[in-house]
């Protein structure tokens, strides 16, 4: 398994076109599909509605937790050691 | 007991009792065997319908073991946990350990079986006291203190529920442990869901779950991801089922979690939270409450009790070989761990509901159940938060573990390498579960409550779920600089306790212990002096007044002692002379007196 990850990694051009034609051929797969029993109209009319579902929302969540951790949620390690001791000091 | 039941909480209890006697090559056979017992009594149990050691106290009836198929599926994957867990925890040698994991078990147990509310509570708070030994146990520098906010949490959320269980007995008379009337809830109603949501980590009483479960022992937080979640759903389906409270808060658990997850720089915490967000699942599918549902939410919790258990036993390994558990003390290990890699690969597969994978048969169950009831919204932000879910465990936890920039120390990259044996077939037994769970659901369909019709296998859900899931990787691939780990925590909730707690500590040593001073000094000042001089005066009076007299009259006793001393010579002829010239006194003087 290792020698077939390094193998990859030495190509790892040739991996990334790969996994974008998989990507494509997903999406246009995904045309082909019976979408008769889907739940929402979304799902039935839009095509590649779950390609773009997918990709909306993994970069939403990336850019709400990018913008929530700098608004000061994420912190130094010893935040709370920090202000036990300084409370200490004071 | 009735014939026929074996309790399993007896075997783990007694199991763990008699360890500390067995040393030597007995222990690791017995480590294994006890367990074993447990599930092989499940297993046997699930012949049986109906109650089952049944125990009168005082005026109340105490059931030890109902058995429907509700109790049953979650018993039979809890005893199977722990098997594995104790198989993953083989080598470590501290007897308490294993006895602290076993009576974890064996309340998880005890509270899936029993029938009451008074014995529920009993297990429930031998879950909360036995688990946090598996914290304690790691013995970090923050382990003390993190075990101490967990038991007092849990024993704050024990409260809850005994206020809700005694309020429930004053107005219906009976602590029967069943479903609570869900549409006209009242204030008990509303206790005991809160008590059983503190344990299903419900947001936003969940802050203690990714604090306690990332600083627990390598293999406690496999015992810990487990029972005391997983456990709570298990009461809240049996309790609250239908309860529309939950649908909102279980979504919110599940968008919450993935947004911390993404931000976190621990492995395990990362985890931590990723159960955060996947028991909400659970509990939004309780809160819907349709068969489907409650089918959905049950099959999950087997499904994530597999796969987390897996992926915390990759996570452990990690933390066991190298005693790092940071990404930025971490990275690039897959060359130095490749098995630890692969099992941890089958249980982010797992969580992500990649096809054929555990939570494919679960997952998707508990969404169409959604759409089925009509709450569509819900639906669609659990979809949403499944794209969460395989973006963090699905790519970041693997990439930047096993690949990305390598951050090992000298030391670190040295130490890596698989663990030992007992954790590999901990590890291969749970990933074989979880590919066997999603390839072949049908029998974990047959163990669920109600009547099951549902496929996963369809065409349309794999297309789905590979769009999903490859375009979702596309945008992390795309975007991975905005998740890069860094060495930062997580501000939460819990925030707000440990700062009420210092603001607490502040008041008690700033403006109480002033206060406190100042009345001291004030007291010393005004109130000692004042009664100093009132002692004093009393002192004065006591000596010269109350004593003066007492001692005046000893002293006029003593004088008249004296002077009655003198008459006292001890010769008979002089006392005889003063006897008879008393008595010639006393005659003359009667006589003259009779005369006159």
């Amino acid at each position: 398994m290792i020698a077939i990850i390094k193998y990859l990694q030495a190509r790892l051009k040739t991996v990334v076109v790969v996994c974008y034609a998989l990507l494509a051929v997903t999406a246009a797969s995904s045309l082909l599909v019976d979408t008769h029993h889907a739940h929402s109209w979304v799902e039935q009319h839009v095509p590649c509605f779950w390609s773009l579902f997918g990709f909306a929302a993994a970069a939403t969540i990336i850019g709400v937790a990018r913008w929530f951790g700098r608004s000061g949620i994420q912190a130094p390690t010893d935040f709370y050691t920090r202000s036990q001791s300084s409370e200490e000091e004071a | 007991m009735t014939p026929g039941f074996i309790h399993p909480s007896l075997l783990l209890i007694g199991g763990a009792l008699l360890l500390p006697f067995i040393q030597g090559p007995l222990r690791k056979p017995y480590l294994f065997l006890v367990p074993l017992l447990a599930l092989c009594a499940v297993a046997l149990n699930t012949t049986l319908s109906g109650t089952f050691g049944l125990f009168q106290f005082m005026d109340w009836q105490l059931v030890f073991g109902r058995i429907d198929k509700l109790s049953t599926v979650f018993a039979l994957i809890m005893a199977l946990m722990a098997v594995i867990g104790t198989l993953y925890g083989l080598k470590v040698n501290r007897a308490g350990e294993h006895m602290a994991a076993w009576f974890y078990a064996a309340g998880s147990l005890g509270t899936i079986y029993c029938g009451d509310y008074l014995s529920l509570f009993f297990f429930w708070e031998m879950m909360a006291f036995a688990s946090v030994f598996l914290i304690w146990f790691r013995r970090g520098p923050q382990s003390l203190q993190v075990g101490y906010r967990y038991l007092l949490i849990h024993t704050i959320g024990g409260i809850i529920l005994l206020a809700g269980i005694m309020l429930r007995y004053q107005a219906e008379g009976n602590i029967t442990f069943s479903l609570l009337d869900v549409t006209h809830p009242q204030p008990y109603t509303w206790l005991i869901m809160i008590g059983f949501a503190l344990n299903a980590a419900v947001v936003p009483l969940h802050s203690w779950l990714p604090e306690a479960y990332s600083e627990a022992s390598f293999n406690g937080a496999v015992f810990l991801c487990a029972f005391t979640t997983k456990t709570a759903v298990y009461t809240l389906a049996r309790a609250c089922a239908g309860m529309e409270i939950l649908i909102v808060l279980g979504v919110i658990m599940a968008l919450y979690g993935v947004i911390y997850a993404v931000m976190e720089n621990d492995i395990r915490k990362l985890l931590a939270w990723s159960i955060v967000s996947q028991v909400g699942y659970m509990v939004a599918a309780i809160g819907i409450g349709t068969e489907m549902a409650i089918n959905g939410a049950v099959a999950h919790a087997v499904a994530h009790i597999l796969y987390k258990s897996l992926l915390f036993m990759g996570t452990g390994s990690v933390l066991y070989m190298t005693g790092k558990s940071k990404f930025t003390e971490l990275g690039g290990l897959y060359a130095k761990m490749p098995a630890t890699f692969f099992f941890t690969m089958i249980g982010c597969l797992s969580i992500s509901a990649a096809p054929f994978f555990a939570a494919w048969a679960s997952k998707s169950m508990i969404i169409g159940a959604g759409f089925e009831h009509h709450i569509s919204w819900a639906s669609w932000l659990l979809m949403f938060g499944a794209t969460g879910t395989f973006m963090y465990n699905g790519l970041k936890l693997p990439y930047f573990l096993f690949f990305g920039k390598n951050n090992c120390s000298e030391e670190t990259w040295e130490a890596a390498g698989d663990p030992p044996w007992n954790m590999m077939i901990a590890m291969t037994l749970g990933a074989t579960l979880c590919i066997v769970v999603g390839t072949a659901p049908g029998f974990l369909y047959e163990l669920l409550p109600y009547h099951v019709e549902y496929n996963p296998h369809t065409m349309y859900h794999f297309m789905e779920t590979l769009q999903l899931l490859g375009f979702a990787a596309l945008a992390f691939f795309l975007f991975k600089k905005a998740v890069e780990p860094v060495d930062r925590i997580c501000l939460d909730i819990d925030w707000v306790y440990r700062k009420a707690g210092c603001g607490f500590l502040w008041l008690v040593k700033k403006p109480l212990q002033a206060i406190d001073t100042g009345w001291g000094e004030a007291y010393r000042v005004v109130g000692l002096s004042s009664l100093m001089s009132m002692s004093r005066f009393w002192s004065w009076f006591d000596w010269n007044a109350i004593d003066g007299v007492v001692d005046g009259i000893a002293r006029l006793v003593r004088g008249i002692g004296s002077k009655v001393r003198l008459l006292q010579s001890g010769q008979i002829q002089i006392s005889l002379y003063y006897a008879f010239s008393l008595a010639a006194v006393l005659l003359i003087t009667f006589i003259t007196f009779q005369l006159l």
